[in-house]
């Protein structure tokens, strides 16, 4: 199959699974989460060295979402990849499940890093980015970080850190759907020019449409011939991608999902 | 390695050498503050095992998180307040909530800052620490505990705080003592009443000992290192067995070892208790013997809270 077209059809059945996931529950980050998909469908299908059967193999690569909300996404690559039945998916926020809103590495198989307070999770990836470093292996980190996050401070000591520290097995993506919780990111307190602040921190940038996996998976391969320099690829992308009740809408961030809204975005995804 | 009549900084540091050299996974992450904790000849013996972050204290914390993650033991360091309340948020998270193995050190707690004043002089950090589950807080004596419990500290697997006294003080300890984390350990035996002391108030408890034996008063003395988690089986004993208690602290009396021991006496065996310590007020300027007298952290304090405590027996 091409791989364009196998692509999209992971990254169409992981927004697929992810409705279903958080449509289950009623309410949900599905903003967030749908507008990762694409970047997961890449990472999870085609880049990242992992085995859903043994998966605390240790030279593996690892991924962590710092932007922890996004969770339902990552449940749903994981649960697609064998990591664990699908049925779990339909335990989300549920009393006693393994699949809480913000991702957790002690509860959820698969999961590389516990995060959910924004910034946190960038700064951990960074700290495992310097581990393989230290240890002089081959396997990389892989982190995505929200635009709304890039606000908080903890993002760019991480970032002049990695920078500085050479992190080149470190591959970050900003999600960057443009909105957050109270508006647009403009609106609230820009990050424009995002590239250009990465690139005064000493990464390596790239900036491309967060919706085409060929162009992510480029990116990445462009990434890692990027020695001496950790990466980060700006992800333009659509908040709510593929959710026809919620697409570029700001208040999708976190919202109350029917089943009836989920049949339809599903069949306008089919 | 010497462990009387010098710096508990530099006590450290050798072991922090000695423990590398036998753990390959033991690093050190530093917020630009090695030279103040003497942490410098730790990164000339082991550049590679020395990660800076500069002036970055919550970054340092969640590198630390990450390098843990991946199986290393880090070691991070910086002042009390900035080890603390300055990354509650990352320590909670992303080190205790995400049970991984960070052992962070704040050095010169409470009235220790001296000339740093009231910014660095954390009469909250044990609170802070005190309120994160699975935390373990050591605050250590002199150097033969904290060289006697370093290979307990290496060997537990979890967040552990070390409120680390930077300069000498009174060495208490024979150097064949044993320690064990979450033990309190007995120093001196009476039967009036119990002082539980920590840090630098165990000497000035075995001071007002001195004392108050004079006058006819027994005193046993207990150094509580381990604040959390607390040894409830021995403040039981010893409430039982003297029926008065004094806790003396480096710290506000709210959420330090005061209201530890209280909270265990309250629910065990009631116990007319005092307390010694920072009564709920900041920090200031000034040379340690001003700051222990104007924060009443002395022997002296200490007499008068068992005079007080002992009228109040029964």
């Amino acid at each position: 199959m091409d791989k364009r077209v196998y692509l999209e059809t992971q990254a169409k059945e992981i927004r697929k699974s992810t409705l279903e996931c958080i449509g289950n529950l009623g309410v949900g980050h599905v903003g967030g989460s749908m507008s990762i998909c694409d970047v997961l469908a890449v990472l999870y299908y085609d880049q990242m060295n992992i085995d859903p059967k043994n998966p605390k193999m240790p030279e593996r690569d690892r991924f962590v979402l710092s932007k922890g909300h996004g969770g339902p996404a990552v449940y749903a690559v994981l649960a697609l990849k064998g990591y664990f039945d699908m049925e779990l998916l339909k335990t989300l926020n549920q009393a006693g499940t393994s699949l809480p809103s913000h991702t957790d590495m002690n509860r959820t198989v698969g999961i590389d890093m516990t995060t959910g307070s924004l910034g946190q999770g960038f700064s951990a990836s960074v700290g495992m980015a310097k581990a393989i470093q230290l240890d002089k292996q081959d396997n990389y980190i892989y982190a995505v970080i929200g635009d709304g996050e890039s606000q908080e401070g903890q993002i760019w000591e991480a970032s002049m850190f990695a920078g500085n520290s050479k992190l080149d097995h470190l591959i970050a993506f900003t999600d960057y759907n443009k909105m957050q919780i109270d508006g647009t990111t403009e609106e609230i307190n820009g990050i424009h020019p995002l590239d250009k602040k990465w690139e005064a921190f000493n990464w390596h940038v790239q900036v491309i449409d967060g919706h085409d996996v060929i162009a992510i998976r480029e990116a990445i391969l462009a990434a890692k011939k990027a020695t001496g320099k950790p990466s980060m690829i700006i992800l333009n992308t659509i908040k709510g991608k593929g959710a026809s009740f919620c697409e570029g809408n700001v208040n999708s961030h976190n919202m109350p999902v029917t089943k009836e809204m989920v049949k339809e975005a599903i069949e306008g995804l089919n | 390695m010497e462990l009387k009549n010098r710096d508990l900084r530099d006590i450290y540091t050798d072991l922090l050498i000695k423990y590398a050299k036998e753990n390959e996974n033991l690093v050190i992450v530093e917020a630009d503050l090695m030279t103040a904790l003497g942490t410098k000849r730790f990164a000339k013996t082991f550049p590679e095992k020395t990660i800076n972050v500069g002036v970055a204290e919550a970054n340092m914390i969640g590198v630390a998180a990450g390098l843990s993650n991946m199986g290393k033991i880090p070691f991070t360091h910086s002042f009390t307040p900035f080890a603390t309340r300055r990354v509650f948020d990352q320590v909670m998270l992303s080190v205790a909530y995400s049970k991984l193995n960070v052992k962070m050190v704040g050095s010169d707690p409470g009235v220790v800052a001296q000339l740093n004043g009231g910014t660095h002089m954390s009469f909250e950090d044990v609170g802070i620490m005190r309120n994160i589950p699975t935390m373990t807080i050591f605050e250590p004596v002199d150097g033969v505990q904290l060289h006697n419990m370093f290979p307990k500290i290496m060997k537990h697997y979890g967040p552990l705080y070390i409120r680390l006294l930077r300069k000498g003080f009174d060495p208490i300890f024979d150097e064949n003592q044993e320690f064990e984390l979450g033990k309190a350990t007995p120093i001196k035996d009476g039967k009036d009443v119990t002082i539980f002391a920590t840090g630098i108030m165990v000497s000035e408890a075995l001071k007002a000992r001195l004392s108050l034996e004079e006058q006819g008063i027994s005193v046993s003395v207990v150094n509580i290192h381990t604040v959390k988690p607390i040894d409830q089986e021995c403040i039981v004993r010893e409430a039982k067995k003297t029926g008065a208690i004094v806790v003396a602290e480096n710290h506000n009396i709210i959420n330090g070892l005061g209201s530890a021991v209280a909270e265990v006496l309250g629910e065990q065996w009631p116990t007319p208790m005092e307390r010694v310590g920072v009564k709920d007020m900041f920090g200031e300027v000034g040379k340690l013997p001003y700051l222990m007298e104007r924060y009443e952290l002395t022997a002296k304090h200490i007499e008068s809270a068992v005079l007080r405590v002992l009228a109040r027996k029964n």
